[in-house]
């Protein structure tokens, strides 16, 4: 097929053409950038949270007036919790991964180091690691007289009394590793305030920090050994099987209330939920996203409809005389798809370098990294087979022209 | 010549009702679009507090330690419990509110409804006034009541209908938390969004159902939520024990009626810095911050960044949309060029042919907008429909539905300008001689 013909009546229709290929360049640009968008916003739903997702509930109870002896009432419910059938494991804990209420710390490697080094999350509570399901790399796990009560704690930081503090923790891989790079974290200290010093005492394969914003920080995570008392903002995390998840929940729901009907339960939920929650918006942006595609790509397709119809029907007698001329059905079918071919090839090598400028913009004004030219193949694929699709029909229809039409006037 | 200019564009859009058809969708599609979102938009970024956010300030000032818990030069957000006290003492503003958030246990008399969770406000007096908060029944606490631990309470109107049937409950008694409140005063409907005084508990579609004295609260160690930070050896504190006067939970909120006053106060507040320097509390040079309302609501970010690239994506839609109505609405004149070339050779001027084809432009920008306009209510009740914060908050007002429609027509006018033009420089005798 030769091009030339088809660039030089392209130059007879200059300022159609130019639009169509505009047309063509936004939409490239838009869609190049919206499905980079989609794929960080699916990639950020797949975070890792280091736990046995599938076989955890989470469970708050709220207390009415604050009980005598927190402590023994969480043990307690602890203690009932772990008759409930079906119930593995049962750990208390200050915040679930995901779960986005949390609470964290200042981490210093010397205490009189003027800045910190980083923000890490701190999980208080007893058996998180077992329970939650993530693996011990290295060390030990936390022994219960490591265990501190946390108001024996608190009192503790306030009189500068450093024996009622805990001294151990335990950190996850990624959090060692960004502390002492290619080192043993093992037996290191790391101090939350001035006269705490806490000793490393195990490694965790990985656990995800509740508020996980910062896929890069996201792991930055210890577990400290502070007894929590039974309080509103305190969870119970219970381990069961997948299959058992419903009726447990509904059993250790019942079981609490029993203990004490005059409490509130305030959260009830499988850490299913807890993940859907945490990515709704993720989702939802992702689904926007999809739609604007879907929208663009029509709008687009209908607007090469309307344009190659626009131009067969003015070009009906140009088609009789060449098919008079001896041009066959396919010959006129395929100039009409060189066109568009080389309409969309302008327009996406626009489309291109608009891409680029697009993601420039919205790398310094959304922190998004860089779009990976693989997204640039992509969605000039797209293009290329939308235009053709489009254009098929009014082509068909040229195609269709008999040549008796070079003799008629109109 | 309005009426047969519109005579002739109906006619011709009706002879071409695939091409019309398409021209309306794509114009439809991208206002429907764009209006959603900008709706969105200046829904979020809207003033909670129209006529009063110029007035009201929060005041940030900077106790930590000199080793610093951040390498930012902005002082903590909060303050802590012992400087709001000092300046809420100090009342050097025309009006002040020390304040925090948290939820508190509601045990109602009716044994037919169990003890549930609600919202509260720890506040003081000046708050009510401040803010503008309408009172159904009843008024605020006074500022003696407050300093006094008072068990007062002022609840919602929501709280009010579900406990008292929405009768006047002032000097009821309300069980929160195993103690006996005294009802002082029942607000009506009211709140503003974004949540202003308190971004900690979520910026949009959040109230609190009780305000009790922050004195009474402190005294009662009712539940804290929200945001403790701490620096040295401060514990956030847990249980009955209060975060330490190392950490900031608390939020100080003044009214200042004139710039002049609002200068005075950031001065009152560096001497107070400095006064606390040389007592050995504050070991950092004075840094403080008093922004009003909307630079608070700015400083924070507030607004998600997905609604900005939802409203700059949507924008980018109607763009396509629109360069897509140029192609075809070229097309289409162009494709009457034999027409509008005997109109010419009739007489009619290129100035006329011109306002007949912008009329043309005009129309199917107008049913275009008609479109949009469902589109959009379509787009905000699906908005509706999502799990986020400010989800519910997504309805179109009066200035934004007329802004959809000038956005339409003036759209679709600018797209009609190109071809129109175009078409007004066909020349008249090769139309009449080609045929």
């Amino acid at each position: 097929m030769d091009i030339l013909p088809i660039l030089s009546t392209l130059r007879r229709h200059k300022l159609t053409a130019w639009l169509l290929i505009l047309e063509i360049a936004l939409t490239c640009a838009i869609v190049c950038n919206a499905v980079f968008l989609i794929g960080q916003r699916l990639q950020r739903m797949d975070m890792p949270s280091g736990v046995a997702e599938h076989e955890l509930l989470q469970i708050q109870v709220a207390d009415v007036t604050t009980p005598s002896n927190p402590y023994a009432r969480l043990a307690e419910d602890v203690a009932l919790l772990r008759q409930v059938p079906g119930v593995q494991s049962v750990a208390s804990s200050n915040q679930v991964p995901f779960g986005v209420s949390s609470s964290n710390g200042n981490i210093r490697l010397d205490p009189a180091q003027p800045e910190r080094t980083l923000s890490a999350t701190t999980y208080f509570g007893e058996n998180i690691p077992q329970t939650l399901g993530t693996r011990l790399v290295s060390g030990r796990d936390l022994q219960s007289d490591d265990f501190v009560d946390v108001e024996t704690a608190m009192k503790g930081l306030s009189t500068g009394d450093s024996k009622s503090l805990p001294h151990v923790t335990l950190i996850t891989q990624t959090l060692a590793e960004r502390l002492w790079p290619g080192q043993n974290s093992l037996g290191r200290l790391i101090y939350l305030t001035p006269t705490v010093g806490l000793r490393v005492v195990g490694v965790l394969d990985s656990l995800a920090r509740p508020n996980a914003y910062d896929p890069a920080k996201a792991q930055f995570t210890m577990v400290v050994p502070l007894r929590m008392g039974a309080n509103k903002d305190q969870s119970y995390v219970i381990r069961t099987r997948s299959e058992d998840r419903a009726n447990v929940l509904a059993a250790a729901v019942a079981a609490l209330k029993k203990a004490d009907p005059d409490r509130v339960v305030t959260t009830k939920r499988s850490f299913d939920e807890v993940r859907r929650k945490f990515f709704q918006d993720d989702r939802a942006m992702a689904g926007i996203l999809t739609g604007v595609i879907v929208a663009l790509l029509i709008v687009t397709a209908l607007g090469i409809v309307g344009l190659a119809s626009f131009w067969v029907a003015q070009r009906r007698r140009t088609i009789g005389v060449r098919r008079a001329l001896g041009a066959t059905r396919s010959n006129i079918l395929h100039y009409f798809q060189a066109e568009n071919f080389v309409l969309a090839t302008f327009g996406i090598a626009l489309g291109m370098a608009l891409a680029f400028g697009i993601n420039l913009f919205l790398m310094t004004h959304y922190e998004l990294p860089r779009l990976p030219a693989v997204y640039f193949p992509v969605g000039a694929l797209l293009l290329w087979v939308i235009g053709q699709l489009a254009v098929l029909g009014p082509a068909l229809r040229a195609a269709a022209v008999p040549p008796v039409v070079a003799t008629r006037s109109v | 010549m309005f009426g047969y200019y519109l005579d002739l564009a109906l006619r011709s859009l009706r002879r071409n009702k695939m091409l019309t058809a398409l021209m309306v969708l794509a114009i439809a599609l991208g206002i429907g679009a764009s209006m959603t979102t900008l709706t969105v938009l200046h829904v979020l970024s809207g003033d909670p507090l129209p006529g009063r956010s110029d007035h009201l300030y929060y005041a940030q000032i900077d106790p930590q330690d000199i080793k610093g818990m951040d390498s930012s030069k902005e002082p903590p957000e909060q303050v802590t419990l012992i400087d709001g006290l000092n300046l809420l003492h100090a009342g050097r503003a025309d009006h002040q509110a020390l304040m925090s958030g948290g939820s508190v246990p509601v045990q109602p008399e009716q044994s037919s409804l169990d003890p549930f969770y609600v919202e509260a406000r720890y506040t003081t007096a000046d708050f009510f006034g401040m803010f503008d908060a309408p009172f159904l029944y009843g008024h605020g606490w006074t500022a003696a009541e407050g300093e006094a631990k008072a068990r007062d309470v002022v609840i919602a109107k929501s709280l009010n209908d579900k406990l008292f049937a929405g009768t006047n409950s002032v000097g009821r008694t309300l069980r929160m938390a195993g103690v006996s409140f005294r009802v002082v005063g029942v607000l009506d409907s009211w709140q503003p969004n974004p949540h202003f005084y308190d971004l900690n508990t979520g910026s949009y579609a959040y109230g609190e159902q009780v305000f009790v004295p922050l004195q009474t609260m402190v005294e009662l160690r009712l539940d804290r939520g929200g945001s403790t930070d701490c620096w040295g050896n401060g514990g956030g504190g847990v249980g009955n024990i209060l975060p330490s006067n190392d950490c900031v939970w608390l939020q100080f909120w003044v009214q200042l009626d004139s710039p002049a006053k609002a200068a005075a106060y950031r001065e009152f507040l560096v001497h107070y810095s400095l006064d606390q320097k040389a007592l050995g509390r504050f070991q950092r040079a004075p840094n403080v911050r008093l922004p009003n309302v909307m630079q608070w609501l700015d400083y924070n970010k507030v607004v998600p960044s997905d609604v900005r690239l939802q409203n700059g994506l949507a924008f980018g839609f109607l763009l396509v949309c629109l360069v897509n109505t140029v192609g075809l609405m070229l097309a289409k004149f162009m494709r009457r060029a034999s027409e509008l070339g005997v109109r010419r050779a009739l007489g009619a001027s290129r100035r006329a042919l011109f306002a007949q084809l912008l009329i043309e432009s005009g129309v199917v920008g107008l049913v275009g907008g008609v479109g949009g306009l469902v589109l959009a209510m379509f787009g905000l009740w699906l908005v509706r429909q999502r799990p986020s914060d400010y989800a519910a908050l997504a309805h179109l007002d009066l200035s934004m539905l007329f802004v959809t429609f000038v956005l339409a027509v003036l759209a679709t006018l600018l797209a009609g300008l190109l071809p129109a033009w175009r078409a007004c420089q066909i020349a008249p005798a090769l139309q009449l001689k080609s045929n």
